[in-house]
């Protein structure tokens, strides 16, 4: 491109390697592009207001400054050229990095992730790689107009060919960002983005990386095991010591990968336990919480105590931002669906039927 | 160049330079300049000044409102009005109409009530009004998906025999959108009886014009459809009246679509939450701002004696008194049933949804009603 601007040059200090600092969720993924970048100049960056303006939620901030307009383009605005630009770019060696500006905006390119992202490693007997990855701020609670708070997950979890991720903390944001981008499946990668703000810790050299298709037990328990993945952790954090003042002891599990799942995580889990709650924002039915109860249904049928529990947003649209708290899945929900699966006295004890 | 009919083989290039009937200054283009389009009678110029100015400051409140927090967003028109109102007004009321979040004046012109429109901002609904009653379909937020729908009822008053015509706006950025490209096809070779208004504020949030598109303009797109393409300043209402006011009346007609391109400036942030500092020179947009065009119609008209200090002032109360009259509205917090929430997702009640309404139903119990 001959308009494109060249690196400025004092901005070019080398990401960090080693050591650590408190970041937000936003800025470690900020962190781990940059890093990436560094990394291998075949990383480049693309989406709708990505490069001067930094994004809108500013998780690019600075990087087309660092990087030059040739590795962080502002494209214009249509999802399915940016995904169709960034399938043209891998074929040629590229590793895209897609920005979808909110979860909502997705659907556009929605054609392009399932029916070319997901199948032309498939359709070409593995001679195309298809090494992109597609990010998206998902999620509701942050108050927003229509359009803006969606949990699309499911859509793509449905679809062969594509590993879906959601990281819940600024540790994994960080690390499991530069591992998607080094994937040579494709990756969506969906940022909570209530949580986008949520400081902590980040060692840029953590050693003990988990693969990303790994779950992560967050805190180990022995009644119930409690999954969760991106904006609900934290929330099922909140369960957990809720519970334990309770004395009931859970086990949490951030699932992080969406697809895969983990099922020998959750099993060894619920082995110990005898029971299971699935927690996420996006619909019930047909949706990923079902995905973990019926398959650790089959694996653990003779260890359970109860039938799975499922809390997860009801299976209608998204409502307006003034019902969305009752939309979402919270604390008392969660707690609810505990004590359900432990027999203790909940909302449901009463109901016939 | 007149709107008179055009066959596919009379369609050329439209003229860089936009359509202009009332300069900056207030004077009248000549008339060999106004291309064959007449200026609007006096009593539209001054319907359409009264209209602006009332919208200018509904538009202006809720952008303060929303700074006080009353809605979570607004994405302001200011500076558009010429393109929002100069288009709404050259519409007869059987009419239909597709507008974007950016077009809440044209919704407000429209004759929907203030807190109809906010709704959606203020997230107690998505749209707020019937769209088959005020003919208005819901703002669309998805870009470009409102300009399908919009050649979709236009094809369905065709089929009907209803001489009606439909317009819809869509943004500079949105023409990027495979929709804003498959709508413009569709109307052409289905002849629909539309008219696409591109509001060209030349930001689509930080991205500039230059950005979306290397085509000279983009009126040039609709040659490319067989459908006639215009340039009009976006700041001149009365071009922009007379213009689509001819389409509209070419699309009743049977003659088909034409797509109009506004040219103005998007003066505020792309909402309350942007930060244009990061992204543009605010010397282009004090530039912009003094290319107002309620002052610009201002001008005309007092040069022409039309506008005294007398009715300045009554449009003034008007406005006043509607901008006070929503604020209220605003100020009284919406009764919202929590369970309104699983009303509408079908029109056939499905069990399932039945039980998780149920479970709703008991945790308001609990507390008492809506937990808050
Ligand atoms: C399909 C889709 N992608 C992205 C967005 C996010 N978005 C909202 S407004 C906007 C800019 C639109 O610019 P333009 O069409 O020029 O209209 P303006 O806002 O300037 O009136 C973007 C990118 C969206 N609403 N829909």
């Amino acid at each position: 491109m001959a308009t494109a601007t060249a690196a400025t040059a004092d901005t070019t200090a080398p990401a960090p390697t080693t050591g650590t600092a408190t970041l937000t969720l936003a800025k470690s993924i900020t962190a781990g592009l940059r890093r990436a970048m560094q990394d291998d100049e075949k990383v480049i960056l693309l989406g709708e207001d990505i490069g001067k303006l930094g994004g809108v939620f500013r998780v690019t901030d600075g990087l087309q400054a660092e990087f030059g307009t040739d590795r962080v383009m502002d494209t214009p605005l249509a999802e399915s050229g940016i995904i169709g630009m960034a399938v043209g770019l891998a074929m040629r060696g590229y590793r895209p990095v897609a920005e979808i500006q909110f979860d909502g905006f997705i659907y556009p390119g929605f054609d392009q992730i399932v029916a070319q992202v997901a199948k032309l490693h498939y359709r070409s007997r593995g001679a195309v790689r298809m090494p992109i990855t597609i990010r998206v701020p998902f999620g509701g609670g942050i108050g927003s107009v229509e359009h803006h708070s969606e949990s699309p997950e499911a859509y793509f979890a449905h679809t062969a060919g594509l590993r879906v991720v959601s990281c819940s903390n600024p540790q994994d944001a960080y690390g499991m960002l530069q591992q998607a981008i080094a994937s040579d499946d494709p990756v969506m990668f969906f940022e909570p983005k209530r949580r986008y703000w949520s400081k902590g810790e980040v060692d840029f050299g953590a050693a003990d990386v988990l693969p990303l298709g790994r779950a992560r037990v967050v805190s180990t328990g022995s009644d119930v095991t409690l999954v969760a993945y991106g904006p609900l952790v934290a929330t099922a954090k909140d369960a957990v010591s809720a519970a334990a003042d309770d004395g009931v002891s859970i086990e949490l599990i951030d699932l992080r990968s969406i697809s895969p799942i983990d099922f020998e995580a959750i099993e060894a889990s619920v082995r110990k336990t005898g029971r299971l709650v699935v927690t996420h924002e996006a619909a019930q039915s047909v949706g990923i919480g079902a995905e973990v109860a019926a398959s650790i249904t089959e694996r653990c049928f003779n260890w359970l105590e109860a039938a799975p529990e499922r809390v997860t947003g009801f299976d209608t649209p998204y409502p307006p931002a003034a019902l969305e708290e009752h939309f979402l899945p919270d604390l008392d929900r969660l707690l609810d669906a505990v004590d359900r699966v432990l027999g203790r006295p909940n909302s449901l004890s009463d109901w016939e039927g | 160049m007149s709107l008179t009919v055009e066959t596919r083989a009379t369609i050329g290039l439209p003229d860089a330079e936009p359509l202009r009937l009332i300069e900056e200054t207030g004077t009248v283009v000549a008339p060999k300049l106004r291309r064959g389009i007449d200026l609007p009678g006096a009593d539209t110029l001054l319907e359409l000044y009264r209209r602006m100015v009332i919208a200018r400051r509904w538009d202006t409140q809720v952008t303060a409102l929303t700074r006080q927090g009353r809605l979570s967003t607004y994405p302001s028109a200011r500076g558009q009005e010429a393109g929002e109102i100069g288009t709404v007004l050259a519409m007869e009321a059987a009419d239909w109409l597709f507008p974007t979040y950016r077009d809440s004046i044209a919704v407000m012109t429209r004759g929907v009530p203030t807190e109809q429109i906010l709704s959606g901002f203020r997230g107690d609904w998505h749209c707020g009004w019937d769209p088959q009653e005020h003919r208005t379909a819901p703002q669309a937020t998805p870009l470009a998906t409102q300009a399908l729908h919009a050649v979709g009822l236009a094809t369905a008053a065709r089929l009907k025999g209803d001489p009606i015509a439909v317009a819809t706006f869509i943004g500079d950025g949105a023409t990027s959108e495979g929709d804003a490209h498959e709508a413009f096809n569709f109307a052409g070779v289905w002849r629909a009886p539309i008219v696409f208004v591109i509001q060209n504020n030349q930001f689509a949030i930080s991205v500039p014009l230059s950005k979306q598109t290397h085509s000279r303009m983009l009126a040039d797109r609709a040659v490319g459809y067989g459908i006639p393409g215009f340039h009009v300043d976006g700041n001149d209402v009365a071009a922009v009246y007379a213009v689509v006011s001819a389409a509209l009346a070419r699309a009743r007609t049977g003659d088909g679509p034409t797509i109009i391109e506004c040219l103005t400036y998007r003066v505020e942030p792309h909402t309350n939450s942007d930060d244009p500092s990061r992204y543009r020179d605010s010397s282009d947009v004090e530039l912009w701002r003094k290319r107002d065009p309620i002052e610009r119609l201002a001008r005309y008209l007092e040069s022409e004696g039309m506008l005294g200090d007398e009715l300045r002032r009554s449009f003034v109360q008007e406005a006043e008194d509607a901008a006070t009259a929503m604020r209220d509205t605003l100020n009284a917090e919406p009764a919202l049933d929590p369970l309104e929430l699983f009303d509408h997702v079908y029109n056939v009640e499905r069990p399932a949804l039945r039980e998780q309404r149920d479970a709703l139903a008991g945790e308001l119990d609990e507390n008492g009603s809506a937990r808050s």
